[in-house]
């Protein structure tokens, strides 16, 4: 399996990415949003963090309309794997492509800190390798990172098996302070009704390496290798 | 024509200066020429009252790429065809009237030197002072400059990594924002800034030229009063989308296009007039310039306003006359503006139209030639009567630990984490040792090394003894880089006084910089580049003396890295000086100045110590006998030890310590040249001890990291307590 890694004006976590999916042993390109690529059937798209056009209007406001989006799209209709991190999930959801809404962190404030996730969906290649019971210490790095979608939406998420993370503390509890942003029922990810299209607010390529501290976040890719295969 | 007093105000010119450049020229100066004169004449650019000083520095050394002064920022070699550049500005006047832009334009300043040179930054610190934050003006300051600097690091992906924050009576309504950036790269992608090659087309790059920050310079170079903030229009707004679009181009022109460009100059302060003056003054050529071929945001701006203007997030780039259509497609590329301004000449001139109208046509020479006016220095009286208070007349503590939690939840000395969790400060995936520590450590991809980096300086040492406090301002950030491991390489320097005109800041000014020279000599550290910021006074009072010191450090093997953060089960050493201390080490501490309410006694560093002290650290982290290392400042032993404790949420056992005959001396007096070293085993222990005897370093057993008490001498809190009161110290203060 090999990745393309999106990259918008204003994207800065397209290098960090491209360096985690090498420490798995996955080899990737970048794609300017003007190149107008098209995307091989395997190819795992990855949206990646950053400030793409500033967040002018609203986060991801302007990078939807991108053309490299609707290469996304179809890549995502034919089934292909797409992964939003961060920016990434805000572009995805401004795109109708996940529901929902990015809001202000609840403290009104940026935060860059280390989240305990719990893997939860077993609909998804992302996720169905993971164990629920041993969570992944991820860093967020966000102000707009507050999860909001309707009250049916919601429950059809839960009822769905398609919440792929959630903020918990050391016991595995929903508590407030486990919560960076203030997101609804602590959603940290969320995945389309396929499971092919993840969005997360957690940067899991920041966790790719022992020197860093943490390398948690390389569970995620392996588990996409162990269910696809990876040629 | 004479010309009125208001129009020299306007470009902060005396008369007597101007009547120098009526008679370099050989007549009246145009419009836009006293402009550019003004402009480039100011404090801010021309460093009239600081320059004279600059020769006591050390600027060479082995490792050093660039002349001090000629490039945009230092450059350092880290070996293997690595370099490192780094350099630290001062953005004070501009926060104090527009705290968020103030500080979120500094950053983008900052980062504009170091991607000139085709480096890609890597890190940012800030070093930051207010007034104490019971003030609500301070607090507004401080929460928009801090806003400010996330702002505009969070947006563009540069990860904050280090800094600090002082508090002082001396910062109210005169803040100051030192932002510091570092970028690494192949020494072959080395830019330069000079604009060689008459013929070579200019081109200017980035944001449209508006009317934002016209006499930002000449702002700087001003003391700040009640008509400050009519000069509101003198701040620069910021745009950090715009910046990354720049950084990436400039980046990819470096090292993949070097061949294609000449020169590669940011405009900073007084804008397009001094990126195309300087750039032509360090070639030895001229330029010149058609303002009518400048993009502008604002319509019918004059010849005058596009020259000063000082819009952020543009840069200057000499193509080779060959390549110029290479070079225009790269940016544009990058969705960025790229437009041919003018051109390199040889006749040595500065000559801008408008159109067909020549608007100014000086040489080269004329604006890059201030007057020098070197500091005529009195040393303050007030000085030799706070070192002769007699120290022994205070009174030892009567409750150490009632102190220890005071000065733990001390602005000056609590958790930081509520400031740096707002700034992203792991993008990039080099951060290896995150802010909270002694030094930030980063990793340099594709190598073994890391660079550790920090800034210091302890004003209250420079206010009490110049020339010793700005010494110990460099032993201290040296101190905190050989902690992690690294050995400290170069210096970029950022001093901040008040107005150099009176004799008692004129004083400091020499002082100081002859202390940074005692400093980098003895410890091998060259500077390599620096900034100066003065007149940092209101009607008030003035600053006390901040010669801001920014340090990098080269670690050859990044898995060798220490923190402070010791493991449960290692015994805690403390090197460099006895447990014992004696009253006069309380001089201008954070726990007597508190006491006093006022600075007293006298600092002391002896740099041959300071030396030895930190070569033996080196020694014992290369021989791997360190758990962890920091260092000892703020707040003594104390707070050095109970930091160690805190970061490892582990106690310590060292209640039967001997402190001697002063506990408040052994327990917070901030004598130099010493570090808390943590070891894992008794045969380290020993070996610890047995090395410090042959260099005849002092070293002495404090206790064991255990249990969940902080216990030392007669302390005895528990880690909770002590954890309550530093980490919401600051947040505090904050809520008023």
């Amino acid at each position: 399996m090999r990745a393309a890694v999106a990259v918008f004006p204003g994207t800065w976590s397209d290098r960090d990415c491209e360096w985690a999916l090498q420490q798995v042993g996955i080899v990737s390109r970048r794609v300017w949003h003007r190149d107008l690529p098209s995307f091989d059937r395997d190819e795992l798209v990855v949206l990646p963090g950053g400030f793409s056009y500033g967040d002018y209007l609203r986060c991801g406001a302007i990078a939807r309309f991108s053309p490299l989006m609707a290469a996304v799209r179809d890549h995502a209709t034919a089934g292909g794997l797409v992964i939003g991190i961060c920016n990434g999930f805000q572009i995805l959801c401004e795109a109708g492509l996940l529901p929902g809404v990015l809001m202000r962190n609840s403290s009104l404030e940026f935060r860059c800190q280390d989240s305990l996730l719990r893997p939860e969906s077993r609909i998804s290649p992302f996720t169905d390798h993971l164990d629920p019971s041993s969570f992944l210490r991820i860093p967020v790095s966000h102000g707009e990172g507050n999860y909001y979608v309707d009250d049916v939406t919601l429950h059809d998420l839960e009822a769905e098996d398609r919440v792929a993370f959630r903020y918990v503390d050391a016991q595995g509890n929903l508590t407030s302070e486990a919560n960076p942003n203030g997101s609804r029922n602590n959603i940290a990810g969320i995945l389309n009704e396929n499971g092919n299209i993840l969005g997360m607010m957690p940067h899991p390529e920041r966790a790719c390496e022992a020197l860093l501290g943490n390398e948690d976040g390389n569970a995620i890719w392996q588990s996409v290798l162990s269910s696809i295969g990876s040629d | 024509m004479t010309v009125e007093d208001r129009e020299l105000d306007q470009v902060a010119m005396t008369r007597a200066e101007y009547e120098r450049l009526v008679k370099m020229i050989g007549r009246v100066p145009t419009e836009v020429e006293l402009g550019i004169v003004g402009a480039l004449w100011s404090e801010h650019c021309g460093y009239k009252h600081s320059r004279s000083l600059f020769h006591h520095f050390p600027t060479e050394g082995v490792d050093v790429l660039t002349k001090v002064g000629e490039e945009n920022a230092g450059a350092v070699d880290l070996g293997d065809g690595w370099c490192a550049v780094f350099k630290m500005e001062s953005h004070n006047h501009p926060s104090a009237i527009e705290p968020y832009q103030g500080a979120a334009t500094g950053v983008g300043g900052i980062l504009r030197d170091i991607f000139a040179m085709g480096m890609r930054p890597i890190a940012l610190l800030d070093s930051l002072r207010f007034g104490p934050l019971t003030d609500a003006t301070n607090r507004y300051l401080f929460n928009g400059v801090v806003a400010g600097i996330g702002g505009y690091g969070n947006c563009i992906g540069v990860p904050t990594v280090g800094g600090e924050v002082q508090f002082d009576e001396s910062y109210s309504g005169n803040p100051l924002v030192n932002a510091m950036c570092v970028g690494v790269g192949r020494t072959e992608h080395l830019l330069s800034a000079s604009a060689g090659g008459p013929g070579n087309p200019l081109v200017l790059v980035g944001a449209d030229t508006g009317r934002d920050g016209i006499h930002g310079a000449t702002f700087a170079s001003v003391e700040l009063d009640e008509s400050a903030d009519e000069r509101r229009p003198a701040v620069q707004v910021g745009n950090p989308f715009l910046e990354k679009l720049l950084l990436e181009a400039c980046v990819e022109l470096a090292e993949g296009h070097g061949d294609w460009i000449v020169g590669l100059q940011d405009l900073g302060a007084a804008g397009l007039t001094s990126s195309t003056v300087e750039a032509a003054a360090r070639a030895g050529t001229g330029v010149e310039i058609d303002v009518a071929l400048v993009p502008r945001r604002e319509r019918q701006m004059t010849a005058y306003e596009v020259m000063l203007s000082e819009s952020q997030e543009r840069m200057l780039v000499i193509p080779k006359r060959e390549h110029l259509d290479d070079v225009l497609q790269l940016f544009r590329r990058w969705e960025i503006r790229a437009d041919v301004i003018g051109a390199v000449t040889g006749d040595g001139m500065v000559t801008v139209r408008d159109g067909d109208e020549i608007v100014a046509h000086l040489p080269v020479d004329v604006p890059t030639d201030p007057p020098m006016y070197p500091p005529k220095g009195i040393r303050p009286t007030e000085i030799d009567h706070w070192q002769a208070e007699n120290l022994e007349d205070v009174p030892d503590l009567l409750d150490p630990e009632a102190a220890l939690l005071r000065l733990l939840a001390d602005t000056n000395i609590a958790s930081r984490r509520f400031i740096y969790r707002q700034y992203d400060h792991q993008v990039l995936n080099n951060t290896v040792i995150k802010p909270g520590g002694d030094a930030a450590v980063l990793r340099v991809k594709g190598s073994r090394k890391g660079v550790a980096v920090t800034t210091d300086c302890n004003a209250r040492f420079v206010g009490l003894e110049p020339r010793v406090g700005a010494a110990i301002a460099v032993a201290e950030a040296a101190r905190n880089v050989v902690a992690t491991g690294a050995r400290p390489v170069a210096v970029t320097d950022c001093l901040n006084f008040g107005n150099p005109e009176k004799v008692s800041v004129a004083y400091q000014l020499e002082q100081a910089v002859l202390g940074i020279a005692d400093a980098c000599r003895a410890l091998g550290t060259p500077v390599v580049s620096g900034n100066a910021s003065l007149y940092n006074e209101t009607p008030d009072g003035q600053i006390l003396p901040t010669p801001g010191i920014g340090m990098l450090g080269v670690i050859d093997d990044i898995q060798q890295v220490i923190g402070a953060k010791p493991k449960a089960g290692d015994l805690l050493f403390v090197v460099g000086a006895t447990l014992e201390q004696d009253v006069s080490s309380l001089a201008g501490s954070q726990y007597l100045t508190s006491k006093l309410g006022r600075l007293a006694g006298r600092p002391v560093l002896d740099l041959e110590h300071e030396v030895a002290v930190q070569r033996f650290v080196l020694d014992m982290h290369k021989r791997g006998l360190l758990s962890a290392a920091h260092d000892c400042s703020d707040g003594g032993l104390a707070i050095a030890v109970s930091e160690m404790c805190l970061a490892s949420h582990i106690g310590i056992e060292a209640g039967d310590i001997d402190l001697g005959t002063r506990m408040d001396a052994a327990l917070f007096g901030e004598s130099q040249s010493r570090f808390v070293l943590a070891v894992h085993s008794e045969s380290e222990a020993l070996q610890l001890e047995a090395q410090a005897d042959t260099v005849d370093i002092p070293i002495t057993l404090v206790g064991t990291m255990t249990g969940s008490r902080i216990r030392l001498g007669d302390i005895d809190v528990h880690l909770d307590e002590a954890e309550l009161a530093y980490s919401s110290g600051l947040e505090k203060a904050l809520a008023g």
